[in-house]
């Protein structure tokens, strides 16, 4: 059976922790063949354990590049060292989480190996041949596509919440992989990093719950922000709440932000514009609360107030508080 | 600062506000529906106006798009708003490409401009969405490229852009040559001005063929695609559910009904 090389997302990278897209990976990889990850990094560097949560997931292997040259620069380094790895294991599959470092790593991986690249897939199947067969979600969520690289490795990036997370325990042989990294590909560089305050909030694109704003919040996002923690959900904003300021980017939900597929979607005071269905259309179950009636978002809903979202978002939040005890 | 030469690179894509749709051949519509520039590369051509406003207008900025005979609509647009001169790739050949043979096409095109200091992008077009053909390109030119940016400023030889992660933001260099791509938070797109629009019918506008970029027709276009689409579904509607008027606080009790139906609560 031929691996499958994962690679571990950065996020799990900064403490060890691994989180729940690199799970999601190991699960798509068994059905491919030997799901095996690569870490860059020092996995025993942290308390978190991450060799062996990836084991538990499935990783026959882990490929450790615990390299400086790979670590404190950008994605080119990390495509450079993916390239040497995928042309020692040719591999049946490499699974990338999707995010804006993720398809940068891929799409270099792709020219560097002379391979297929497919973004941002919402499922990965293996085809009557077994080969991988992904299906995206474009044109605003509008069509579904099912496609498969034809050249060369499938290079696939996976967007968060695509699979379950299933133990399924593994070898989990750490290996040492040492690459070689050109001077061309240490040219970009981060030279500050101011980090983000942390929310303690669910991760808007892993959220199972998530409740946004948008511009009839009129920039106030207390009642959206009780009425997602009551709820243990992520907050989201729409593009006229960030363009207004209200809200940082990392927030907005849409076309040029995040796109979204929680079970639930709150939507308070979205008009629902094209470029904010492309990023929550998918979601399983879709709730606004609107004062205006005609609010194209109320086409999507599965349940829709037509009111004040500050006052009906403040009765709610009451209301679970209560049904809580 | 001295004069650059400042390359930008535009899309022509289907309205995105309009019915999208495939071919049968998994290809994307690109006929049936309206085209414009992508609205993503509106940024790029901005940032790219602003560059060339910060060194009195010294610099010049050249319009570079790959795609059918069409596509002189989004080269239009950015010359109205204020590039200098473009260049249209325009084979038959090319369509149905993928990213990886459009930034082949990209790059030879690039190379074939001569000497050149920035090469800007939108974030990802608004119909494909991947957001790799900056890379790719960056790849095949073997430059550096800073992406995401929501702040552009050249500095000597020195590109420097902000980038608002989501851990993080983060100030992020490279020297010159190199790419650059730009998000919707780097700045409104400017409209083109009257004289804008008049100006831009005198401007230089290059028509190059796969011949001469000397690119091989084998290595571009549908059935050169290194990936295949087997199948295109369109998403069955969602049917609009139950919407209530909040009358003395019933929307918010009903709410709660609701998602205490679904086991949200």
């Amino acid at each position: 059976m031929s691996e499958v090389l994962v690679l571990v997302d950065s996020n799990s990278l900064a403490d060890g922790k691994i989180t729940k897209p690199t799970l999601e990976l190991l699960t798509i990889a068994r059905r491919l063949g030997e799901p095996s990850a690569v870490y860059i990094g020092d996995p025993s560097g942290s308390g978190e354990a991450p060799a062996e949560t990836l084991a538990a997931y499935g990783a026959q292997k882990i490929y450790v590049i615990d390299d400086t040259d790979v670590s404190d620069y950008l994605v080119a380094p990390k495509a450079e060292a993916l390239a040497q790895l995928v042309e020692k294991t040719s591999p049946a599959a490499v699974l990338i989480p999707s995010g804006g470092e993720g398809k940068e790593i891929a799409g270099r991986l792709a020219v560097k190996t002379g391979s297929g690249l497919i973004t941002d897939a919402v499922d990965v199947q293996p085809g009557p041949d077994g080969t991988a067969v992904t299906t995206q979600s474009v044109f605003a969520g509008g069509y579904t596509v099912q496609a498969r690289v034809t050249r060369g490795t499938p290079i696939i990036t996976v967007k968060p919440n695509s699979a379950t997370p299933e133990q399924a325990p593994g070898a989990g042989t750490l290996e040492d992989f040492p690459v070689t990294i050109s001077e061309a590909a240490k040219a970009a560089k981060v030279t500050a990093s101011e980090p983000r305050k942390a929310t303690g909030r669910p991760e808007l694109t892993e959220a199972a719950i998530v409740v946004s704003g948008g511009r009839g919040t009129g920039g106030d996002f207390s009642e959206v922000e009780a009425f997602a923690d009551v709820l243990g959900a992520a907050v989201g904003a729409s593009r006229a709440a960030v363009d207004s300021g209200w809200m940082p980017h990392a927030f907005q939900v849409g076309q040029t932000g995040k796109t979204v597929s929680p079970q639930l979607y709150v939507a308070g005071g979205i008009s629902g514009a094209i470029q904010h269905r492309a990023g929550m259309q998918t979601s399983k179950t879709i709730v606004a609360v609107n004062k205006d009636e005609d609010a194209p978002i109320f086409e999507l809903v599965d349940f829709g107030v037509v009111g004040d979202l500050h006052s009906v978002l403040r009765a709610a939040t009451e209301k679970v508080t209560e049904r809580k005890g | 600062m001295d004069a650059m030469d400042i390359v930008v690179c535009v899309k022509y894509v289907p309205d995105s506000t309009a019915d999208r749709r495939f071919e049968a051949d998994g290809t994307v519509d690109r006929a049936g529906v309206d085209g414009l520039l992508s609205e993503l590369d509106e940024y790029a051509v901005e940032q790219a106006l602003q560059l060339k406003e910060k060194d009195a207008g010294a610099s010049t900025v050249t319009v570079l798009t790959v795609g059918p005979e069409r596509a002189t609509d989004a080269i239009r647009k950015a010359l109205q708003m204020g590039a200098d001169k473009a260049v249209h790739v325009v084979d038959e050949a090319i369509a149905g490409s993928d990213a990886v043979a459009t930034s082949l096409v990209l790059a030879n095109a690039v190379e074939k401009l001569g000497a050149w200091d920035v090469l800007i992008c939108g974030m990802a077009s608004t119909d494909g969405s991947m957001g790799v053909v900056p890379v790719m390109v960056a790849e095949r030119l073997g430059v550096p490229a800073v992406t995401l940016g929501s702040e552009v400023e050249v500095d000597g030889s020195t590109v420097r852009i902000r980038r608002d992660g989501d851990v993080a933001t983060e100030t992020v260099e490279a020297t010159l040559p190199a790419v650059v791509s730009v998000t919707d938070q780097s700045g409104e797109a400017r409209y083109p001005s009257f004289k804008g629009i008049m100006a831009a019918k005198k401007k230089p506008l290059e028509t190059w063929s796969l011949a001469d970029l000397g690119v091989d027709a084998e290595l571009v276009g549908l059935s050169a695609a290194w990936t295949e689409v087997q199948q295109t579904e369109a998403r069955p509607p969602r049917t609009a559910g139950q919407v209530v008027a909040d009358e003395d606080g019933s929307g918010a009790a009903a709410l709660v009904e609701f998602l205490a139906s679904k086991k949200f609560i």
